[in-house]
């Protein structure tokens, strides 16, 4: 029953996938091909394709962003509170499109699949990818939906520096660059992060080298700790002390009592690792860090990214979060100096939140009423747009 | 519109490229861009004064001024203006400086502090002046460092700043008298400034 859902959200969802029969030329200087894609969709179309807008995911991210698989659904997709009727990316207004990257494990080809060459899953040998590889396939998925120019292309932390890459590199095909807690490169400490969860994976006995769908095993363990890491580095400190505290989930601290004692917080990041790595891939996980910790704006610009960003035509508008220290609001703030430097539209709000890194995909009304004016004007424009077109 | 804000789009040459301080809701920086063809940014910390700018498409960057103008460079703007919060700086002869490094010109507006019901106010009560134009207590106030027009102009000899233009303004009935003595009867002080090549 179709009540069953929100009002305010887009309802049943269901993914699709596009199969792309020529090969993609990789950073790495390898090919990748035939892939496919998966993919979803929310929101009409107008005549002519002045109102689309790409969603750009980040680490763990998939393409369900917004409403429900079925009606058992517990959750919704995981940027549900901005995609929506009435939302900020409203898809009464917009035409959203939403992938799971290529490398990822929920449907797109990724080290999951089976490698043509071998017929043996890609696992470890599956190619490096980088965020313009992605950014290239993501080309690819816009021509064949018709979409010669993104009204937005909107993404949050590694889906931030996809939009970003949009904007650099496709200058003409993107209108408006929304750029959510990211930054222009990784800071050593963030690699640091990275490196560790992946040593996690790696010293997994499961791990087998990578090849442990060849050998009916799984890296479990290891994947969980890596999740675990990564999630201490998305909430902050503070917030982790309001939610958690040293709070005793069981066992007890009194004299004379000898009872093995855990933490609420030791508790819910063994939880949350658990189910991260039930439904994820290693492998996937090794790439996707790796694109993270290679991104880097400005390379190919001599590293100045005044000059990079002097090749964008669209308008920015930068948002990052004030308890945010994975992705600090002094990564953003670089990102709007260079962007001023290069005399481009660019607006920049630093909101306040408790919840580190991931705010940007919690409610929050600042965050919220920033994001609406922004896409206001965006969906202004691309109706403007469509007038002249058809006028 | 407010007056000082007319006074000053009167003043922005065509197609500037201007940077406006403590933009507020963006009032000045929509009217320039759309009289006057204005480019550029407007700085400001309030949330509901940046929700407000982006909702006019206005390009508007959450800075807090007394960290400085370090990542803007030199002669990088047209204009730098800050309009009625010049006197609320911690350092408002540094905040000076900057905008003269990083505009060709600047422009300024304050409330002048030598007007005469200030004076008569501290003469008569023996209080600091509270009106409804400045409506807050001497120590809840963002108003810390109040001057007069004679003290701005003494700041800006000292400090190599060369005055282009001046108009102090005043309400209506006042008019004449402001002309004869501005720092007496004008309310509103509005300065255009460059820096003096020695």
């Amino acid at each position: 029953m179709p009540e069953d859902f929100p009002a305010d959200s887009v309802g049943l969802v269901c993914p699709q996938t596009m199969a792309f029969n020529t090969p993609l030329e990789l950073a790495c200087s390898r090919e990748l091909g035939p892939y496919q894609l998966v993919y979803e969709t929310y929101g009409q179309l107008n005549a002519n394709a002045s109102n689309a807008i790409l969603i750009c995911h980040a680490l763990s991210g998939h393409h369900h962003a917004a409403g429900f698989h079925d009606f058992d659904d517990r959750k919704p997709g995981w940027w549900n509170h901005y995609i929506g009727p009435g939302k900020p990316i409203d898809t009464d207004k917009f035409f959203i499109v939403s992938l799971n990257n290529l490398g990822g494990c929920n449907g797109s080809t990724g080290p999951t699949s089976i490698n043509p060459a071998t017929d043996k899953p890609w696992g470890p040998d599956f190619p490096k990818l980088r965020v313009r590889d992605w950014v290239n396939s993501q080309v690819r998925l816009a021509d064949r939906l018709g979409i010669s120019c993104w009204a937005a292309v909107i993404g949050g932390s590694l889906g931030g520096m996809q939009a970003m890459r949009w904007a650099l590199e496709y200058p003409d095909r993107i209108k408006h660059c929304v750029v959510i807690a990211s930054a222009m490169k990784l800071s050593a400490q963030n690699i640091a992060f990275n490196e560790t969860a992946r040593q996690a994976i790696l010293a997994d006995p499961e791990y087998h080298n990578g090849r442990y769908q060849e050998h009916q095993s799984y890296p479990k363990s290891g994947l969980s700790v890596a999740r675990m890491i990564g999630h201490i580095t998305y909430l902050s400190g503070d917030g982790m002390g309001k939610k958690f505290g040293r709070e005793l989930r069981s066992g007890s601290f009194e004299q004379g009592v000898d009872e093995p004692v855990e933490f609420q917080i030791e508790s819910y990041l063994r939880y949350q690792g658990g189910i991260f790595a039930d439904s994820f891939d290693a492998n996937t996980y090794l790439l996707m860090t790796r694109a993270l910790d290679y991104f880097d704006l400005a390379r190919e610009y001599q590293d100045n990214p005044v000059e990079a960003f002097k090749r964008a035509q669209c308008q920015f508008l930068v948002v990052s979060f004030n308890s945010d220290w994975r992705f600090a609001p002094e990564r953003s703030r670089e990102i709007v100096d260079a962007l001023m430097g290069a005399n481009k539209a660019v607006s920049y709000a630093e909101i306040d939140s408790s919840f580190g890194h991931d705010a940007f995909l919690l409610p929050n009304e600042r965050y919220q009423t920033v994001f609406n004016n922004y896409m206001a004007n965006v969906f202004l424009e691309s109706i403007a747009s469509d007038l002249k077109v058809n006028g | 519109m407010r007056f000082d804000l007319k006074i000053i789009q009167n003043w922005i040459v065509q197609n500037s490229r201007i940077l406006d301080l403590g933009c507020g809701d963006g009032t000045l920086l929509e009217r320039l861009r759309d009289e006057k063809g204005a480019q550029g940014y407007g700085l400001e910390i309030g949330a509901d004064e940046i929700s407000a700018c982006i909702a006019k498409g206005l390009n508007v960057i959450e800075q807090d001024l007394d960290r400085g103008l370090g990542n803007f460079a030199d002669n990088s703007f047209d204009t730098v203006m800050m309009t009625q919060a010049l006197q609320t700086m911690t350092y408002p002869h540094k905040v000076l400086d900057e905008m003269l490094r990083v505009g060709k010109e600047c422009i300024v507006t304050f409330p002048n502090f030598g007007h005469w019901k200030a004076r008569l106010h501290l003469l008569i009560h023996g209080r600091m002046p509270v009106s409804d134009l400045l409506p807050w207590e001497w120590y809840d106030t963002p108003n810390i460092h109040f001057c007069t027009c004679k003290d701005f102009e003494d700041l800006c000899s000292e400090n190599g700043i060369l005055i282009l233009q001046r108009q102090v303004i005043s309400e209506r009935s006042f008019k004449i008298l402001t002309k004869l003595l501005p720092n007496l009867f004008g309310d509103t002080a509005i300065y255009r400034l460059t820096r003096s090549i020695l």
